[in-house]
């Protein structure tokens, strides 16, 4: 069995049934705050799926996409916490 | 031959840590116990598997750019997992009911912000 057929039937099934349970808890989320964990959580199981793919294609330009999926899951973590304390500061 | 077996252990110890967060996300009673085993079990999820992308390509420039990614992620991951959670706390969101410790139970996060509000003037 070589490294892509090893990758393709068994790693990448594993990533997507965690995708699919981390979507619903995305859509069944109670409050705005658990939806942010779990779309920080999406983008670093995405850098994993792209680590994956670059891997089974033998390219690695895919990991550059991964430095910039890296840096917009951190910024947009920080964006929406800030986003929600202002918020909440005015509503006082 | 031995490094595609050590390339197929790591990728699979990633993909089972990944799946471990996704479990504790869907699983965990609170949020603060879902923003803990989140940050924790995914960030050495994909670090195991960029490492296994290290031993695979063996190159120099595609190394250099993988620990780099794995440093900015272990860096960062904390960082943001600390954001969120302090602003969580201030707006109020409570502890699950069979929680042991609250250190910031005696905190006064609103004097705090008035005081930065009259800074601000």
């Amino acid at each position: 069995m070589s490294v892509q057929n090893y990758l393709l039937y068994v790693v990448t099934p594993i990533i997507a049934l965690a995708f699919i349970i981390i979507i619903v808890r995305f859509l069944k989320g109670p409050r705005m705050y658990d939806r942010i964990v779990a779309m920080d959580l999406l983008i670093t199981s995405g850098l994993g799926l792209i680590g994956v793919f670059s891997i089974y294609f033998n390219d690695s330009v895919f990991l550059d996409v991964a430095t910039v999926m890296a840096v917009i899951g951190f910024l947009s973590t920080i964006a929406f916490a800030y986003y929600l304390d202002k918020e909440d500061i005015k509503r006082k | 031959m031995i490094q595609d077996i050590v390339i197929m252990v790591l990728c699979t110890l990633g993909a089972i840590f990944i799946l471990i967060a996704a479990l504790g996300i869907s699983r965990m009673p609170d949020f603060y116990t879902r923003l803990s085993v989140t940050v924790k079990a995914s960030t050495m999820g994909v670090g195991f598997i960029l490492l296994a992308a290290i031993i695979y390509f063996m190159e120099f420039s595609i190394s250099t750019k993988i620990i780099a990614i794995i440093f900015f992620l272990y860096i960062t991951s904390p960082v943001a997992a600390f954001m969120i959670s302090n602003t969580a706390y201030k707006t109020g969101i409570k502890l699950w009911d069979q929680s042991v410790v609250d250190e910031l139970k005696d905190a006064d996060f609103n004097k705090n912000n008035e005081d930065s509000n009259s800074e601000e003037h």
